[in-house]
């Protein structure tokens, strides 16, 4: 068997033409997601139980299940009902993007608002009582202290789930979606060349998550500029 | 304000306070009248921390009563509120605010809760530092600083809410010992300038030179109260001669 650099050479603007679309993916449903698991983690410390339940209970499905099986019943299942079809999520659904983006906020919310669960549950309790014996509120507490505090210790957690969101993207492609997944894989049946398209389609990914990498890694630092000790 | 001997600024009747099943308060009867230094000591465990942090409801107290200022500690959020304003406190390890400036760790309560204006936060920020003698420090963030440095900060951050009283819950126990004068200094300034203070320390030369007043707690219970002149020269009590002995056997 040989490799063919040439056909890596050409598949690969190919399937950079779908970088947007990854990218869409990427944004669109860790930003979703991100507000999603806010309000899951402000569900699960409410105190109040009812929330709380609800919210594990949610957390535990949508982390109990596999993505790949997520997206399959969203984008197969839900059609199935009249009432989703005559209802204003329609025009979202029954695009497969936006099946896609739906099936990966609601994954990635149910694992980010545990990382941030974490973060919050870190915050040195002392501080939060130096804030009561201020006269601060508790929601005073929350915003001053605890949410710039957390914030920081969730990162490093937080980057690793973005990074693993960009993967899941990849699996848009099963319906239909012409990511650089996608892209790859319509390569693929042409050339019957899978494992040049493939590596070089791993490249891709290689290189983007590098790149995330560093934009956390610089997050990261300005958020923890307050605990160098030199000037 | 009433008059001294009538009100004290302070009052807990009969308090006590479980964790689980165990007791960390056992019937405690405390006064303190406005301007009194008041030095608690005892073993770890005694319950000393526990005491003090019921004053400002860092601790809920399961009975008896707690009077501060002539505000009854309840559950209602404005009573607690009303007694935070009153009650400043510093903490064993100081707890700045580790993501604000020096300047910032100071202000940001006057702002949020007194409402005070941003500049004049500033202003009333400075004043304290420079008592505490680090004005210079005030853009540095907390890490920066030394432990005695940071205390002192903490000290000067619970000035700044204006306090009738402060609590200080072990100040100087987490300090290497180069730094415990530093913030011993700045305890006995404000003691002079007649602020009531209520202090868990062990810090027995503070004690002797400052309180007007010494109480030995064990197992929950206030022991034995004393100036601190009979305090150290003739305890009464069995176990406050055993505890004495302990720590000034060195």
């Amino acid at each position: 068997m040989s490799f063919d650099f040439n056909l890596i050479l050409q598949s690969l603007p190919q399937m950079l033409a779908g970088l947007g679309i990854t990218l869409q993916l990427l944004l669109v449903s860790g930003f979703l997601g991100l507000l999603l698991a806010i309000l899951l983690l402000l569900m699960r410390i409410s105190g109040k139980l009812y929330l709380d339940l609800i919210a594990q209970i949610y957390i535990y499905i949508f982390r109990g299940t596999p993505i790949l099986v997520q997206i399959f019943i969203i984008y197969y299942g839900l059609p199935q009902f009249e009432a989703i079809r005559e209802s204003m999520f329609w025009h979202i659904l029954r695009e497969p993007t936006g099946c896609a983006i739906l099936a990966l906020t609601l994954n990635t919310g149910a694992y980010v608002s545990e990382i941030l669960r974490g973060g919050v549950l870190s915050v040195d309790k002392g501080l939060l009582e130096a804030g009561s014996a201020l006269g601060m509120s508790a929601r005073q507490k929350f915003i001053y202290i605890t949410t710039p505090l957390a914030t920081r210790l969730s990162l490093p957690a937080y980057s690793n789930d973005v990074i693993s969101l960009l993967k899941s993207t990849a699996l848009a492609s099963t319906i239909t979606i012409t990511d650089m997944t996608g892209i790859a894989r319509t390569i693929v049946a042409d050339t019957y060349a899978p494992y040049e398209v493939f590596i070089s389609l791993a490249m891709v990914y290689i290189i983007f998550t590098f790149g995330l990498q560093k934009l956390f890694g610089v997050i990261e630092r300005y958020l923890s500029r307050h605990t160098v000790r030199e000037e | 304000m009433n008059d001294n001997k009538t009100q004290p600024l302070i009052e807990m009747i009969k308090v006590n306070k479980f964790f689980g099943s165990f007791q960390a308060l056992k019937n405690i009867d405390l006064e303190v009248y406005k301007g009194e230094r008041i030095v608690i000591c005892g073993p770890s465990g005694s319950g000393k921390s526990t005491l003090i942090r019921c004053i400002n409801r860092l601790e809920k107290h399961n009975d008896g009563r707690i009077n501060i200022d002539g505000i009854e500690l309840t559950d209602k959020v404005e009573n607690i509120d009303a007694v935070r304003r009153e009650v400043g406190m510093v903490f064993q390890n100081f707890n700045l605010f580790p993501h604000m400036t020096i300047a910032k760790n100071l202000m940001i309560a006057q702002q949020l809760v007194r409402k005070t204006p941003k500049a004049e936060a500033r202003q009333i920020a400075m004043q304290y530092l420079e008592r505490v003698k680090i004005p210079e420090q005030a853009d540095k963030y907390p890490i920066q600083l030394s432990g005695g440095q940071q205390q002192r900060v903490a000290i000067a951050r619970a000035l700044c809410m204006n306090p009738e009283i402060i609590l200080f819950d072990e100040p100087t126990s987490a300090l290497d010992p180069e730094m415990i004068n530093e913030v011993l200094d700045v305890m006995v300034d404000l003691a002079k300038d007649g602020m009531t203070m209520v202090c868990v320390t062990h810090e027995m030369g503070f004690a002797r030179s400052v309180a007007d007043r010494v109480i030995f707690m064990d197992e929950g219970e206030i022991v034995e109260q004393a100036t601190p002149q009979a305090f150290f020269d003739n305890p009464t009590n069995d176990r406050t001669k055993a505890f004495l002995n302990q720590i000034l056997s060195h």
